[in-house]
């Protein structure tokens, strides 16, 4: 909330400093419209950020100027001397409580009612020369020190040429490299410019994230005030939010937030419907409200969709003829769509009533206006009585995609693997290609997909692709054969040049550290450009959404023994204390802690190391008692609402996002259930890493999902009594064989190898599963 | 009034480019070619850190592809750098602007790009507007 309140400081600080002439402006001409509306909308922004952040004093006086600008802007008042004087004074007035907020300083409110007081119509011709005279005495009574913010506003122009300054350097990085290569190396050149590799890589993600953010920031202030809107109208909302992980250039992140704001106030204040009307259309008594971000080609797609009331258009075009913006003919010629985008129309709203939230029609034409001003695009579709979509959609200007580099031909292509569901091998013998009619399709495991090869949709020759990537677009999956999967790696991604993007292929390019650009290829684009069709698909996924109302649940942050941070229901927790080592015993085949007057199960995830004691965490369920023992606890937080649900993980109920961090939860049920495995349960794959990082970045998360623990291997770590050793094809053997499984970089197997493609996951799980059943049984024969 | 132009050589003839929309002059090195783009997109090039995409200028002036990428002329339009192909290069100096003389055709890769007449030692040279080099899509 502190970082939300620092950007709204800065932001009215920023809106009053270039507010202050037009508001000079205004005071000159009242009757001048524009004007007019830029200080409405300031005082509207205001009051909207203020509701959010609990402001209610501010809250107050920007209501109070906003009622009354908007009844100049009806024509229902006149803006004479006494009223601008009167809402300039609650402008200024709003500026000292903003600089008041940042000092931290407490402001005296005894003169707020006057200012209020001197809006009023009836308010006393003598009035409005009050107001400056109060507010002299603040200036003079409170110091007008400026708190210095810990955080700097940079011209976007200076982090671009940061940007490429950065790229130049890892050329140059590279090109060193090379040339010393040819060269005889000298040890100690090697080591600076070992050095210099490890500074330039940190370099430049550092530089990186000063122009990128996670959409999760502008996300994360969603849940709450969806809840604060919601509650006071009486409404019941459920809210899912999708794609928080969608990286954005920050500048966008900036320009979103405000148009974001107004539209999710205005679906849940507008659009969807009290509990008891929605009853009575048949709807469920919760409205609904999806917020996702997703990269789409070069763009990426802000959705704000709710199953509310929609837009009821004739009241719209009544409005608009109301209020003499168009006439009864103009109106009549206009095509639907025309009409529905009445809504654009300053100050005009669907909405009869006026509430505290919203409803004055400011919304869209700021939010079209906002977003239009950063190349991006707005449309709805509404489906009235059903509900309303609204999609923005901002240009990629730049951001970093986590990429899969493959191989057609002589030729590179990136993937983005957010749309890569899995790659598998046309070796293995597990996919089964067939013709039909004239097109291809591939069978993997009994799911029988579309076919397209990447080679011949290009026209690039190549020889037989031998790796199949299951690709997703938002329609359906297709296969895409390819000749090689080449590598992984994180991309910063430019839009390309219209002449480039026209072929509808590609998503942007991007300059790797070869030197050699890169083009990132978009799924959706290949699939259409290769004419695949798909059925449409329904996936409501209301049954994976928790409803706000639920969002309250709190649980305590930890970190457990295992180094993961992980969360767990502060219900079930009784207390946290120390436990010397002294009380935990191995007992009756598994791990006790003596507690007073008996023992309790312990769990522990890994080995408790350290210190006096370990901390653990009294479970109790009201009738059983469980310890489970962590490193640290951490803090109480409150859970959001949407949690993704774990796969493969007994004892995780789920994954969720706290502080931008992802958090598993644990089950109780399955702590009290007896299921939650110990670690001598996990057994333990030690990693051989060839120093590309491939091993841990890829395989780890699919080993510790199957159920095994991941250690890295290395000489001080021997080989463990049943732990298997996963190595690449092309490390030294020194291990004994049958506690060794050798992976390959190659789809094709060297006859008399026993290794397997790195790829085939469905043969590596099962190799490591054998290999166990077969070490295990060695040690309970030694046994 | 005279303005500068940097005379180029393409498709074994002179032409001279509006010294205004060429940013710089540089060596193509390793070009990555763009499937299913317009034939005139040659393909990408790294230029120091940038992208630039590579246009055949031979071939969006209707005469065929152009052979080893060498010399090219860099122009940016809307925020994108675009490296165009040229045999060869002079220098830059200033001439005097002539409209086209009515009359003259041009065939169709010419005739769309063309923005004047220079006079070069009384040579005519055709003025050759980069930006109408570029395809565009056709519904932007």
């Amino acid at each position: 909330m502190d970082d939300l309140l620092q950007e709204f400081i800065a932001e009215t600080r920023e809106t009053l400093e270039a507010l202050s002439g037009e508001i000079v402006l205004w005071e000159a001409q009242p009757a001048d419209r524009a004007r007019l509306d830029a200080i409405f909308r300031f005082v509207h922004t205001v009051k909207g950020s203020c509701g959010f952040l609990d402001l209610p004093r501010l809250g107050r006086l920007a209501h109070s100027a906003e009622d009354v600008l908007a009844a100049v802007r009806d024509g229902k008042r006149t803006p004479d001397t006494a009223l601008v004087n009167a809402v300039l004074a609650i402008v200024d007035r709003i500026g000292e409580l903003t600089e008041a907020i940042a000092a931290g300083v407490p402001l005296d409110d005894t003169t707020e009612d006057l200012l209020i007081a001197a809006l009023a119509e009836d308010a006393a011709p003598r009035k409005p020369a009050t107001p400056p005279a109060p507010q002299g005495q603040t200036i003079a009574g409170t110091p007008q020190s400026r708190i210095a913010n810990r955080s700097v506003r940079l011209g976007v122009e200076l982090l671009d040429r940061m940007m490429a300054g950065m790229s130049e350097m890892v050329l140059a990085r590279n090109e060193l490299a090379r040339r010393l290569r040819d060269a005889a190396p000298d040890p100690r050149v090697e080591g600076a410019l070992e050095r210099l590799s490890l500074t330039v890589a940190e370099m430049r993600d550092t530089i990186t994230r000063t122009r990128m953010q996670r959409i999760e920031a502008l996300f994360s202030a969603i849940p709450r005030m969806v809840r604060d809107t919601a509650a006071p109208l009486g409404k019941q909302v459920t809210l899912a939010i999708e794609g928080s992980d969608v990286e954005l250039d920050r500048e966008m992140i900036e320009l979103l937030r405000d148009p974001l704001v107004h539209i999710i106030r205005n679906s849940v204040d507008h659009g969807i419907e009290l509990p008891s009307e929605r009853r009575l259309a048949g709807k469920k008594e919760n409205g609904r409200l999806v917020v996702s971000a997703r990269q789409s080609g070069n763009r990426i797609l802000i959705e704000i969709a709710d199953d509310g009331r929609g837009i009821d258009v004739a009241r719209v075009v009544a409005k608009a003829v109301k209020s003499g913006l168009y006439t009864e003919n103009d109106v009549a010629r206009m095509d639907e769509v025309q009409r529905l985008e009445l809504i654009y129309c300053p100050g005009l709203s669907s909405r009869d009533t006026v509430t505290a939230t919203s409803g004055r029609g400011v919304g869209m034409d700021v939010v079209r206006a906002n977003i239009e001003q950063i190349g991006g695009r707005i449309a709805l579709r509404n489906t009235p009585g059903r509900g309303l979509i609204i999609t923005l959609q901002v240009p990629l200007t730049l951001t970093i995609i986590p990429t899969i580099v493959v191989a057609v031909g002589a030729q590179r292509f990136a993937l983005p693997r957010q749309s890569v569901e899995e790659i598998v091998s046309l070796n293995g013998g597990a996919v089964r290609i067939d013709p039909l009619g004239d097109a291809r399709v591939a069978t993997v495991r009994g799911q029988r997909l579309p076919l397209v090869a990447l080679g011949d949709l290009l026209d690039i020759p190549t020889e037989d692709p031998r790796v199949l990537v299951i690709m997703a677009t938002r329609e359906g999956n297709f296969a895409m054969a390819i000749d090689a999967v080449l590598d992984t790696e994180e991309l910063v991604v430019k839009p390309a040049a219209p002449a480039v993007m026209a072929s509808g292929l590609y998503a942007g390019q991007t300059l790797p550290d070869s030197g050699l650009p890169l083009l990132l290829l978009d799924s959706g684009g290949i699939a259409a450009v290769a004419g695949l069709r798909f059925a449409p698909t329904m996936n409501d996924a209301a049954d994976a959404v928790h409803a706000v109302e639920e969002a309250g649940i709190t649980a305590l942050l930890f970190d457990d023994l295992d180094g993961a941070r992980r969360a767990i229901a502060l219900g079930v927790v009784d207390r946290v204390e120390t436990a010397p080592f002294a009380l935990i015993r191995t007992t009756g085949g598994r791990r006790h802690l003596t507690v007073e007057g008996g023992v309790i199960p312990l769990i522990a995830v890994a080995e408790p190391t350290g210190g006096e004691g370990v901390a653990v965490l009294r479970l109790t369920d009201g009738f059983a008692e469980i310890g489970y023992a962590i490193a640290e606890p951490h803090e109480i937080v409150t859970l959001p609402a949407a949690i993704a649900p774990a796969r493969d993980r007994p004892g995780i109920v789920g994954v969720a996002v706290i502080d931008g961090e992802q958090i598993e939860l644990i089950d109780p049920h399955a702590l009290f259930a007896g299921e939650a495995p110990v670690s001598t349960e996990r057994p333990l794959c030690l990693l051989r890493c060839d120093g590309s990082g491939w091993m841990d970045t890829f395989l780890r998360p699919v080993l510790e999902a199957s159920g095994y623990r991941c250690a890295l291997w290395s000489d001080g770590n021997p080989n463990q009594p049943g732990a298997i050793t996963l190595t690449m094809d092309d490390c030294p053997a020194d291990v004994p064989l049958d506690a060794v499984l050798t992976l390959r970089r190659q789809v094709a197997a060297t006859p008399g190898s026993t290794s397997i493609y790195r790829y085939d996951r469905t043969a590596l799980i099962a190799a490591l599963e054998s290999r166990l059943t077969r070490a295990g049984g060695s040690k309970r024969n030694a046994a | 009034m005279s303005e500068l132009f940097l005379i180029a050589h393409v498709a074994g003839r002179a032409i001279a480019i509006d010294a205004d929309q060429v940013a710089s002059v540089v060596d193509i090195g390793q070009v990555v070619s763009v499937p299913r783009a317009s034939g005139v997109v040659r393909g990408l090039a790294a230029l120091r850190s940038r992208v630039v995409t590579v246009i055949d200028t031979q071939a969006a002036l209707g005469h065929g592809a152009a052979g080893t990428p060498g010399r090219a002329v860099i122009a940016c339009f809307d925020g994108h750098f675009y490296a165009f192909l040229v045999d060869a290069l002079e220098d830059v100096a200033p001439f005097e602007r002539t409209h086209l003389s009515s009359g003259m055709a041009l065939d169709h890769g010419w005739g769309s790009c063309a923005a004047g007449v220079i006079e070069r030692d009384g040579e005519p040279l055709l003025i050759v507007d980069l930006v109408r080099l570029v395809p565009m899509p056709i519904a932007a």
